[in-house]
């Protein structure tokens, strides 16, 4: 394999721009916001000379690696601190820095009038650097480093205006929800370490037929795990949707395009585990199908616009995760979907930045309408990225879902049937939430009650979500030409390697994903159609009310974890204060009692001591009488 | 006379001296009982060297004169002192290290 010195510096650059502008303090003020957009393009820079320079090679010789330095080394057990730059990386590396470098261009506008800029760009750059060393590592122990780096800069960046109680509550809840996964992802390495001896992607790869069904199985559910938990995908999703007090920019980069789609790449990486464990794969396929479909539930019912854009990235991910799972042939389709979910989710995400920027930070869509006249660039953006995800050709999403779709449908029997309709019925309810999002926000009244008309973006933020729009329109027919992603990423994922019967021509399936989109849109504008209320309507459905508590999942994962944890840890805490402390202040108190009872004897009477003397001398002289006698 | 009526009498002096170094209060007296004690010590010591025949106990009772001797001129020098900063000589009166 080929090695490359360059590797090092995607990570090293954004790593030590993250240091110097937190150690650098107020000085860094002026200047910090530029400096680490300067990084950010840098490292996109040096991932694009890599892509050319791999695009010269023939197929086999593409991936690079670097080698920085032996990080453990006990007995037969090595793992080296390596970087390893293959087909699949570098579409991350791409996308991470690419729409990275963009973000933080809109970013300088967004936060400009934010005290703390320095901070969050230093925690932007953090994330880019952990978020390239988990595309880039060559083992599971390198991309867990990376894992929990990008889980930190969640964190930091959800809680970034941690001066709000609900907000840092929300920082907190992805915390823990992705430990939950983090400890799905270390139980798979261990499992790994005991199985095959070895963690790094290469060596596993080598000797996975040596291993049992069962250990590949439990590898595989781990690996599940981890990715529900990073990747919001059911159960451990209900972070997301909080995840969205952070500030819009961090909610369009980190939780859309690229750290949310970590578990993606996981699957993807570990396509040799998951293909020899049929069970796992299920799996991935059963949480797929799920997610995908709770969270366009979830979307239907939101007025929050990053809210519903949020479930609307839990459903899209739930597409992504079911065609990981359908074996060889879905990987590439889930990395493409990946990558122009990563484009048109970004450009919306901003876009309602954008929104919330002209209207005060008002993020419910009840008060918003009508904003279409006064944004227009903004309005025109966020349509294209809207033609983009309900998928409507020529748009990226018609090439990425489309084909999402007929692989699922092309399974097979019974699986190929539930999940083709589960994804075309996903398909449908995008497309009512997300016509739903676009009317109550740019068109009917105007509700925002008050005289003040919202304002276009500057410049600074239209450009980058300009570009965005330009992916959004244009990425699903790049990649999907000529099959160009799929060959692209053939020696990572071998997706030739099984035929499947195509249960359905393509263009049949086409034309139903068209239908049910159709229907979906005429339903929302048949039902959001002329003029709407300020507040939301009381008298809803079941389904709605239990939509807008999405789904009851906070109250399950409250009354089910949280409340019996807390009870547990309050009886724990009772125990540890009275048994042990008890036990400990028994000691002191015995201590205390005896020293005062002691203490009498020291009197300060001369008389009384020569008097315990005498008393002492006589009780040694009786001892003696006694022993020799 | 049988030679232990001397110990029963350095028995005798030893009991009246302790007796009077724990019931009484006035640092002369209960120094003088101390010096009472040593000389009953003494006198044991002197018959016990009688009994054996050597001179060692003897040699031990001129220590403990010439120890009792420094004993008496601190002794007395710290009861001067204490009389002169507390105007008693009451030894439960000098129950405390500090005034």
């Amino acid at each position: 394999m080929q090695t490359s010195a360059n590797l090092v510096w995607l990570i090293a650059l954004p790593l030590f721009s993250s240091a110097i502008l937190l150690l650098a303090g107020k000085r860094a003020n002026s200047w910090g916001h530029v400096m680490a957009t300067i990084v950010s393009a840098s490292a996109f820079t040096i991932g694009f000379v890599e892509f050319i320079a791999m695009q010269s090679r023939a197929d086999e010789n593409r991936a690079v690696a670097q080698k920085l330095f032996t990080w453990i080394s006990v007995g037969s057990f090595n793992v080296d601190a390596s970087l390893l730059l293959d087909q699949l990386s570098i579409c991350f590396v791409l996308l991470i820095t690419g729409v990275g470098t963009l973000i933080h261009i809109y970013s300088i506008a967004y936060m400009s009038h934010d005290l703390d800029r320095r901070r969050f760009f230093a925690y932007l750059n953090l994330f880019i650097a952990a978020m390239l060393l988990l595309v880039l590592g060559d083992s599971y122990l390198n991309l867990y480093v990376g894992w929990e780096g990008v889980g930190l800069a969640s964190y930091l960046l959800i809680g970034f205006w941690n001066q709000k109680p609900a907000y840092a509550t929300a920082a907190k809840k992805a915390f823990v929800a992705n430990r939950v996964g983090d400890v799905g992802l270390s139980l798979a390495i261990m499992i790994a370490f005991a199985t095959f001896g070895d963690v790094s992607f290469a060596g596993i790869k080598e000797h996975v037929e040596h291993a049992s069904s069962t250990q590949l199985t439990a590898i595989g559910l781990m690996l599940l795990l981890a990715a529900c938990g990073k990747s919001a995908q059911f159960p451990l999703q209900s972070w997301l949707g909080d995840a969205m007090a952070g500030p819009t920019p961090v909610s369009a980069l980190i939780h859309a395009a690229t750290m949310v789609t970590a578990g993606v790449y996981l699957i993807t990486r570990s396509n040799f585990i998951f293909d020899e464990a049929p069970i796992a794969q299920l799996m991935v396929l059963i949480v797929g199908g799920i997610t995908l479909l709770f969270g366009a539930i979830i979307g239907t019912a939101k007025d929050d616009i990053k809210k519903a854009l949020a479930a609307s990235t839990m459903s899209q991910i739930g597409y992504m995760i079911l065609a990981t799972g359908l074996g060889p042939i879905g990987y590439a389709f889930a990395i493409m979907h990946l990558l122009t979910h990563g484009f048109f989710k970004a450009s919306m995400f901003l876009g309602a930045g954008s929104v919330m920027h002209g209207m005060k930070d008002e993020v419910n869509m009840r008060k918003y309408g009508g904003i279409g006249k006064f944004m227009p660039i903004t309005a025109l953006t966020f349509g294209l990225g809207y033609l983009a995800i309900i998928g409507v050709p020529p748009f990226a999403g018609f090439y990425s879902k489309d084909k999402i779709i007929e692989t699922a449908f092309n399974a097979g029997g019974m699986k190929g049937l539930a999940l083709g309709i589960a994804t075309l019925l996903g398909a449908m309810i995008t497309a009512f939430y997300m016509t739903r999002v676009v009317i109550l926000t740019f068109f009917g009244n105007e509700r925002w009650g008050h005289k003040d008309e919202p304002h276009e973006s500057p410049a600074l933020m239209l450009i980058p979500i300009g570009l965005l729009s330009i992916g959004s329109i244009a990425s699903g027919f790049i990649l999907s030409k000529g099959e160009g992603l799929v060959h692209w990423l053939e020696p990572v994922v071998n997706p030739l390697k099984e035929h499947h019967d195509e249960f359905l021509p393509p263009i049949v399936v086409s034309l139903m994903t068209l239908t049910v989109v159709a229907i979906g849109i005429l339903i929302a504008v048949s039902k959001y159609r002329g003029d709407q209320l300020a507040q939301a309507p009381e008298n809803v459905s079941v389904l709605t009310k239990a939509a807008r508590r999405d789904l009851f999942q906070d109250d399950l994962n409250e009354s089910v974890f949280m409340h019996p944890g807390q009870t547990l840890v309050r009886n724990i805490l009772n125990i540890d204060y009275l048994v042990l402390d008890g036990l400990v202040r028994a000691v002191g108190s015995v201590s205390l009692t005896a020293g005062s009872r002691l203490r009498s004897l020291q009197n300060g009477y001369v008389r009384s001591y020569a008097l315990l003397m005498i008393i002492g001398a006589l009780a040694l002289i009786a001892a003696i009488w006694v022993v020799t006698a | 006379m049988a030679i232990a009526n001397y110990l029963y009498l350095s028995a005798i002096l030893f009991t009246i001296g302790a007796v009077g170094v724990v019931i009484r209060r006035n640092a002369i007296v209960v120094f003088m009982c101390i010096e009472l004690m040593l000389n009953a010590a003494n006198l044991a010591f002197v018959t016990f060297a009688r009994i054996n025949g050597n001179l060692q106990g003897q040699v031990v009772a001129f220590f403990t004169m010439v120890v009792a001797a420094c004993e008496v001129v601190v002794g007395l020098a710290i009861i001067v002192t204490i009389y002169r900063s507390r105007r008693s000589i009451s030894v439960d009166d000098a129950s405390l290290l500090k005034r």
